[in-house]
């Protein structure tokens, strides 16, 4: 597939110091052999594949990458880090440009986001994670953030796998909180102090 | 490290974190796993008041909660100065990365030692079960337990995504054909089978909101060990197993199991029919048709 960049919109070669900076990984080492690409679980779901990302960071094409969403279907396997000739580990990557994306106001893949947010709220909450809980809160800020196709997509199986499971007993219907939370906040505290 | 086989009545102590599905969707590996511990001479404490590692959530978000939170149960762990068994492979990975910058990143270290109030020692590291069942028991140890071998039952052994890797991170098995599964099912009687799904990705957490895509994964890893000839898929993961089991789109479902059940059931523990009884694909009457199981 050929990816056209455009000069005038969106090139930034400072952008490829800051990714490589912010992930302490070697970017500029690709040389586009693609094995991250054919080796990537989720690559059949993203606009651009992991070596074209690559590709487009070295060429400073900010607004391509930050606003893709690519960088939101990583799971971070490590497939690709694992097997890169030139040590690149993508996973690390993929964290920096979603945190980079977050801090410019570029916009989340919304269920995805949701699901991240939901996780990290639970834990704020509680300090652990209640999955009965994160589900509903988790479905909440779907439908908010993505509207009622969100929210329907796919919900006949996820409804068939909730139920067999909870019938089987499988979710604590009483949450756990810890008993230090004032650390678990600390930890809050610091990470807005930090990153804002 | 290593289990004294000469005393097998002698326990060795770690330090356990169970990680927060353990009281929910993965119950019964976490049941299973002290259970399996316990008969070999592994000795768990639960660290205390711990909290969440932030799974893939806070990596995915925010740096720096993606080290601090799996930190304080680092911490927590550093006063008992034992390695630390995790059964979780995502808890596994992200208390890794947190030992990791504790030794390495000595303003973060300092940071989190004042926040916290602990003093960072290094002794004892986070250990993923398998790592600790394959590799500090010595395999006749395990087959010195083995009341009822698993004659006849081919198991595909699925390590998953990040158990494994980055090598650089994880770095005891091989990360593109790990072994350490197979050969301590082998011990407990079972047949492992070759297949080349072992390490691939199951979806994980996009089992939440892209649940099309974990169905597709998922399928995929199962129809491998059915062709394989395999009869089930043993787990070291509580996603991986979850996805797997709910997410498979065959027409005869395999049952998953976690490779701590199959070992409890060699052993002959307490508990299995119980545990077993929590799958939604029910793998008792494979059990059965193989006597491995009172009808």
């Amino acid at each position: 597939m050929t990816i056209s960049i455009s000069e005038s919109t969106g090139t930034d070669l400072t952008f490829r110091d800051a990714v490589r900076e912010r992930s302490g990984e070697d970017i500029h080492a690709c040389f586009y052999c693609q094995k991250c690409t054919i080796g990537c679980p989720t690559a059949f779901v993203m606009d651009y594949k992991p070596a074209q990302l690559l590709r487009l960071i070295q060429l400073g094409q900010k607004d391509k990458v930050l606003g893709s969403s690519a960088i939101w279907m990583c799971v971070a396997c490590e497939t690709c880090g694992t097997r890169c000739p030139n040590h690149i580990r993508l996973a690390p990557v993929m964290d920096a440009l979603r945190q980079m994306a977050l801090a410019g106001d570029y916009k989340p893949e919304p269920a995805i986001y949701a699901l991240h947010r939901a996780f990290l709220d639970n834990i704020k909450l509680l300090g652990r994670v209640y999955e009965l809980g994160l589900v509903a809160e988790f479905k909440t800020l779907s439908l908010l953030a993505g509207g009622p196709a969100t929210l329907f997509r796919g919900l006949g199986a996820d409804i068939k796998m909730g139920t067999g499971l909870f019938f089987k007993g499988k979710f604590g219907i009483v949450p756990e909180r810890i008993k230090r939370m004032d650390e678990v906040k600390k930890l809050y505290e610091e990470a807005v102090r930090e990153r804002g | 490290m290593s289990v004294d086989n000469k005393h097998p009545s002698k326990t060795i102590e770690y330090s356990y974190y169970p990680g927060c599905t353990a009281e929910g969707t993965s119950v019964e590996f976490d049941r299973s796993a002290r259970a399996v511990c316990e008969a070999v001479g592994i000795k768990l404490l639960e660290l205390e008041d711990w909290s969440c590692c932030g799974a893939s959530s806070a990596h995915s978000l925010n740096h720096e909660l993606s080290l601090s939170l799996p930190g304080r149960n680092v911490a927590l762990a550093q006063e008992a100065g034992l390695d630390t068994v995790i059964p979780c492979p995502a808890c596994y990975q992200n208390s890794m990365a947190a030992d990791r910058a504790f030794r390495q990143e000595e303003d973060w270290r300092h940071k989190m030692e004042s926040l916290l109030d602990f003093e960072y020692t290094g002794q004892g590291r986070p250990r993923h079960l398998l790592d600790v069942l394959s590799r500090d028991l010595d395999t006749d140890a395990v087959k010195a337990k083995v009341i009822k071998p698993l004659q006849g039952l081919k198991v595909a052994s699925y390590y998953g995504c990040v158990l494994v890797r980055p090598p650089e991170v994880t770095g005891w098995d091989d990360p593109e054909h790990p072994m350490t599964m197979d050969t301590l099912l082998e011990a407990a009687g079972a047949t492992p089978v070759d297949w080349s799904y072992k390490v691939d990705c199951c979806g994980a957490s996009m089992t939440f909101p892209m649940g099309s895509v974990v169905i597709d994964l998922s399928t995929k890893i199962v129809e491998g060990a059915i062709e394989a000839g395999a009869d089930c898929i043993a787990s070291a993961c509580g996603i991986c197993q979850i996805n797997l089991e709910t997410r498979q789109a065959v027409q005869n479902k395999m049952p998953i199991f976690y490779f701590t059940e199959l070992m409890a059931l060699a052993f002959g523990l307490p508990g299995v029919e119980k545990w077993l009884g929590k799958h939604t694909v029910d793998p008792r009457p494979l059990l059965r048709e193989r006597n491995l199981l009172a009808r």
